[in-house]
């Protein structure tokens, strides 16, 4: 097993020509020029593959779907050649207890070396009850394969921030993989799903380089998440012209205007979907012609309807009555009712006023 | 004339006129309220844009304008704020008093509840006031000082995002969005703070028409000039 990856895709009879391609254009993807195709070669050459455990908590598979999707590197070439996965439930061929023998040993043999990858979260609720894992609860299995982790990959909105299974109420007590996982660097890789070539990227450039890529400030990788959908999005000069569509169906729409007004979250959206792309760089949500929906970002089911781009708030406790509106809706009822009681105030004034004037003249009268 | 040191009560006549507003306060107050009008009308835009214009993108920057004219004024009253905050230091003792409440002052909280009941109706006549009076210094503080803070704050982390993580502009107000936990949070709060600040305007604009009315003093007139003019002995 102390193959290096370069080894491991000749014998799959991968040319030198075809290995140098993919090094290059890993390099283009992951934005590091020329210097870095021949360092992600030499890399390839002298190290041994890192192995990596990939578990799934409370999630829809929805990121390992998008990671066999990538074309740039090919998932194959990550997943045959790069890295030894040794444990993936969906994609092993072997299942059960076999499977789950492999993830132990690879856990003993390679101590404080591999990677453990992440889809989905733990919910804490009922001691952990809502999800199992091998008969033990999916937090302690999570908790007993980090212990011995380098670094801890969250894929997805699931595992970064705690998705659709943590929108309010949250009944499982769904908790994102940091909330849990305090002692071990955590790379977060939010979407739903992230992108494949995003997923593939992250993981070349862990294997090569042997660190964690850069991270802003809420742990996802700068490259990738650095800038906004907005930023890059093809639609922008509509934005900045004035042109929205209105409604999905009307003459805007078609001429494909900005999807601003009807909802779309590529404003503060952190994801590289306007720069990449999806399935091979075909097209993405603005694209296809809806809004995105921001589903990279922190708590999105929860920030209001994905047609209105202002977040509609709800007052706590008072959501059944009906309070809820956008800030704007808000603000305006909230001068409303300012303003009434501003004139009523005024009314109420002008009167004492004009009595307290009545009165001073009396007073004056009886003085003289 | 005798006035406490602490809270501004006039307490024994005869009056004279006051030196209150120097003239960086009061150049400041009606450039200040200027930028709040351009600001919150351009925000609203920002916000709920009007009706999709035609053409060729390629002709047009309306929004982007738009934008830009929200971008200056905002600019301009983020230096405002932070040129006045100079001025709590440079200024006299008037300068210091939407700040800094003497909240450590029995006297100034008496006053707070008196000039509360007087417009509640339940006191027939208030006290004299050289600057603000403690109701009108609060509602400063925790309107506008407070209320300029929050729309300064997510203002900058908005338009530090169009430079990404990684810029000067993200490093020094990047944490605003991990803070409120992510941006869209960001934009609601700064929507809601604009509503803040109106709602603070028009209690503002009231008050000043009011009082420059009804009260023994001047108010309106104080901006313009500077000087609190006492137009009746107090009772």
């Amino acid at each position: 097993m102390s193959d290096t990856y370069y080894d491991l895709m000749r014998r799959q009879g991968i040319s030198r020509r075809s290995f140098l391609k993919f090094c290059s254009l890993t390099a283009a993807s992951l934005g590091l020029g020329e210097a870095g195709a021949q360092q992600i070669a030499q890399a390839m050459e002298t190290k041994q593959r890192t192995p990596v455990i990939w578990i799934e908590g409370l999630e829809c598979t929805c990121c390992s779907e998008s990671f066999i999707r990538s074309a740039h590197p090919l998932a194959k070439d990550v997943v045959l050649s790069m890295l030894s996965l040794d444990y993936h439930m969906t994609l092993s061929a072997a299942a059960g207890e076999q499977l789950r023998a492999n993830a132990h040993e690879t856990i003993k043999k390679h101590k404080g070396n591999y990677i453990l990858a992440v889809e989905g979260n733990p919910p804490l609720a009922e001691e952990g009850n809502y999800c199992i894992y091998y008969g033990k609860p999916f937090v302690d299995v999570l908790r007993e394969y980090a212990k011995d982790a380098k670094a801890v990959i969250s894929w997805g909105s699931c595992a970064s921030w705690g998705c659709v299974q943590a929108a309010k109420p949250n009944p499982t007590r769904a908790t994102p993989i940091h909330k849990v996982i305090t002692d071990k660097p955590i790379i977060k890789v939010p979407g739903c799903p992230p992108i494949a070539e995003v997923m593939t990227g992250v993981v070349t450039y862990m294997l090569t380089f042997d660190r964690l890529p850069d991270l802003d400030a809420q742990g996802r990788p700068k490259m990738f998440y650095g800038q906004r959908v907005h930023d890059k999005c093809y639609r922008r000069p509509h934005f900045d012209a004035g042109q929205f569509v209105e409604a999905f169906d009307d003459e805007g729409a078609r001429k494909g205007y900005c999807l601003y007004k009807v909802g779309c979250k590529g404003p503060t959206t952190y994801n590289a979907c306007s720069a990449t792309r999806w399935n091979e760089g075909l097209s993405f949500p603005i694209q296809s012609g809806h809004g995105c929906i921001g589903c990279s970002e922190d708590d999105f089911w929860d920030k209001g309807s994905f047609y209105d781009h202002l977040t509609t708030i709800r007052a706590p406790g008072l959501a059944n009555l009906g309070v809820e509106g956008t800030a704007n809706r808000i603000g305006l009822a909230a001068l409303g009712v300012a303003g009434a009681a501003l004139a009523a105030h005024a009314a109420v004034s002008a009167i004492k006023q004009a009595s307290s004037r009545g009165r001073n003249d009396r007073v004056s009268d009886v003085e003289k | 004339m005798r006035v406490n040191r602490v809270s501004g009560r006039v307490l024994e006549g005869p009056f004279e006129p006051v030196y209150v507003y120097e003239a960086p306060v009061r150049f400041w107050h009606w450039t200040m309220a200027i930028c709040m009008v351009v600001l919150a009308a351009t925000g609203y835009l920002i916000g709920s844009p009007l009706p999709a214009i035609g053409g060729e993108a390629t002709f047009s920057y309306f929004f982007a304008n738009i934008r830009m004219i929200h971008f200056i004024a905002a600019m301009l009253f983020v230096v405002l704020f932070l040129v006045r905050i100079v001025w709590v230091f440079l200024g006299n003792h008037h300068a210091r008093s939407i700040f800094v409440p003497p909240v450590w002052s029995a006297e100034w909280w008496s006053g707070l509840f008196s000039q509360a009941a007087y417009y509640l109706f339940l006191r027939r006549e208030p006290h004299h006031w050289v600057g603000h009076n403690p109701l009108a210094q609060f509602a400063m503080f925790a309107m506008f000082v407070l209320g300029s803070i929050v729309i300064v704050l997510t203002g900058l982390a908005l338009y530090s995002e169009q430079y990404g993580w990684g810029s000067v502009w993200m490093n020094a107000f990047g944490w605003v969005n991990v803070l409120l936990g992510g941006s869209q949070m960001v934009r609601t709060v700064h929507n809601l703070a604009m509503w803040y600040l109106l709602l603070f305007a028009i209690v503002h604009v009231y008050m000043v028409f009011r009082e420059d009315i009804m009260s023994g003093e001047s108010v309106i007139g104080t901006m313009i000039n500077g000087i609190r003019m006492f137009k009746r002995a107090p009772r």
